[in-house]
């Protein structure tokens, strides 16, 4: 992003630009950070798991810096920040989105487990799926006419919930079968 | 061969990791997610800037036609407001017909075939007839204008127009009394314009007036853009512009101009019936359903200013609107 700003690729609107990139950046990595545990329900792949949570701080990271942008492109006016956010629907899902990530965040330290115990910090972690679907429906909203890429990315969303139904109701059959066997 | 530090296994760190328990990381727990993390972001980042970075270097060759000579004399309503540059205007366009990004009218621009052209003018009008885009140029002196122009999406440009008023060429067929509205038809050519080989919007695009709005000084046919042949992007070749409206009235590349008895079907307020009405003024107070139309940018700025009633051009057009509930009437 930098890069275009720098080399001017950014185009003429660079505000709105910024703005939609870092938002599609956010719902990208959203994805990919609930994409590991499909991936490894699948395919046995362990290494997604590993950088999960490095997925959902940067997926934090840019949700806070198109929150940014957006307050900018507002012009830091707090009070029709509020008008937008309690009055168009539009606004308050994104917003919902990024406020349900937030604690989330903040128990990304190694320590956090521990302390919350893994049930309750499961739990609380449980909330990046009503994010990942309010961000996606902000995402849906905030397109004019052309439905084409909101459309793959709940398709995604869709997919990856449905491998993990289909995976946990028939589970380790595999893994455990095959294992003493070998 | 590598001189290793003495406390390092020259065969790097063997699987004993693998077997050592989580709680006491070693050395390679944090390099290869590192590694990992880093190797993923990096391509993520690449992946998305290749998807999301505008196509490339855009042609903005200046057209070959000048229509425009230094030393016009200025419009009647010509705003003293800074021009938007030539390449942002011809690089940032909402024309569907092209492609729902903003750079791809002026990527895909080149297959549209402006010349020849031609013109149908029907319905309630005494002389209907169809006619040559050069010929009815050549009907009406060219008039430059230096109009603002409002998007509904929040943002604005001042563009510099030639063209000639619709009301001249109005005049000229004769409307019907029984003539109420104009409705315009842009060209329909999937081979031409490929984003009409998507069913987004019901093709052809379709705009349309009252009939004493499209008989308004202000409502302008136009041919160019700051001196030079419109560009496809910017609606080659003869659009309308509404300059008090929000920019998806103003239909380009039109090829059809029918009045009518009735208020005719317009694409937009039937492609969203909540947030496109026909009329759409340009109107701080009545905002879009997802954004407020309170405020604009001006491309070329990085701040928003506040957004004018009529977009600034009340004192013409205010009196067409006399007892209509503008909320209402959007």
């Amino acid at each position: 992003m930098f890069l275009d700003a720098w080399t001017g690729a950014l185009g003429a609107n660079p505000v709105q630009r910024t703005l939609h990139q870092t938002g599609l950046l956010t719902l990208v990595l959203l994805i990919l950070s609930l994409a590991c545990t499909p991936l490894r329900l699948v395919f046995r792949w362990t290494w997604p798991a590993r950088v999960r949570k490095a997925l959902g701080l940067l997926a934090f990271g840019y949700a806070a810096l198109h929150f940014l942008i957006y307050l900018f492109d507002q012009g830091f006016v707090p009070s029709a920040i509020v008008t937008d956010v309690l009055e168009r629907p539009f606004i308050t899902v994104g917003f919902t989105a990024l406020l349900l990530l937030l604690p989330l965040a903040l128990t990304s330290r190694a320590d956090s487990v521990r302390r919350l115990g893994f049930a309750r910090w499961q739990r609380l972690h449980r909330l990046v799926y009503v994010s990942v679907g309010l961000a996606a429906l902000h995402y849906w909203w905030g397109v004019k006419k052309d439905h084409t890429a909101p459309f793959l990315a709940v398709l995604a969303i869709a997919a990856l919930f449905a491998v993990r139904r289909i995976w946990k109701r028939r589970p380790p059959v595999r893994t455990r079968a095959t294992q003493p066997g070998d | 061969m590598t001189i290793l530090p003495p406390d390092r296994d020259p065969e790097g760190r063997p699987a004993p990791a693998t077997n050592a328990p989580p709680s006491t990381p070693t050395r390679r727990d944090f390099l290869r997610p590192a590694a990992l993390f880093t190797g993923t972001v990096a391509a993520l980042r690449g992946g998305l800037t290749l998807l999301t970075r505008p196509p490339g270097a855009v042609d903005t060759a200046p057209g070959e036609d000048l229509v425009w000579r230094p030393g016009h004399p200025p419009g009647p309503y010509d705003t003293t407001e800074a021009v938007t540059p030539y390449r942002e205007a011809t690089t940032y366009n909402n024309f569907y017909e092209f492609g729902f990004g903003k750079a791809d009218p002026a990527r895909l621009g080149g297959s549209l075939r402006t010349r020849p052209w031609t013109v149908r003018i029907d319905g309630e009008v005494r002389r209907p007839q169809t006619v040559d885009l050069g010929t009815l140029q050549g009907w009406f002196p060219l008039e430059d204008r230096v109009y603002r122009m409002r998007c509904v999406e929040g943002w604005s440009m001042v563009m510099p127009w030639l063209g000639f008023p619709l009301a001249a060429l109005l005049k000229r067929v004769e409307p019907t009394g029984q003539a109420r509205y104009v409705q315009f038809t842009a060209l329909h050519d999937p081979a031409q314009f490929p984003g009409q080989r998507s069913s987004v919007l019901d093709w052809p695009y379709v705009e349309g007036l009252r009939l004493d709005e499209a008989m308004h000084p202000l409502t302008l046919m136009a041919v160019g853009l700051q001196g030079r042949v419109l560009l496809p992007q910017n609606g080659a070749p003869l659009r309308l512009v509404v300059p008090w409206k929000y920019g998806f009235k103003s239909i380009k590349s039109v090829v059809r101009i029918t009045l009518t008895r009735e208020q005719p079907r317009t694409t937009w307020s039937e492609a969203a019936p909540g947030e496109y009405g026909f009329y759409a003024n340009v109107n701080p107070a009545v905002d879009h359903p997802r954004w407020s139309q309170a405020t604009e940018r001006r491309i070329g700025e990085l701040g928003r200013r506040p957004t004018l009633p009529f977009n600034g051009y009340a004192e013409e057009v205010a009196h067409l609107y006399a007892g209509m509930d503008l909320r209402q009437f959007f």
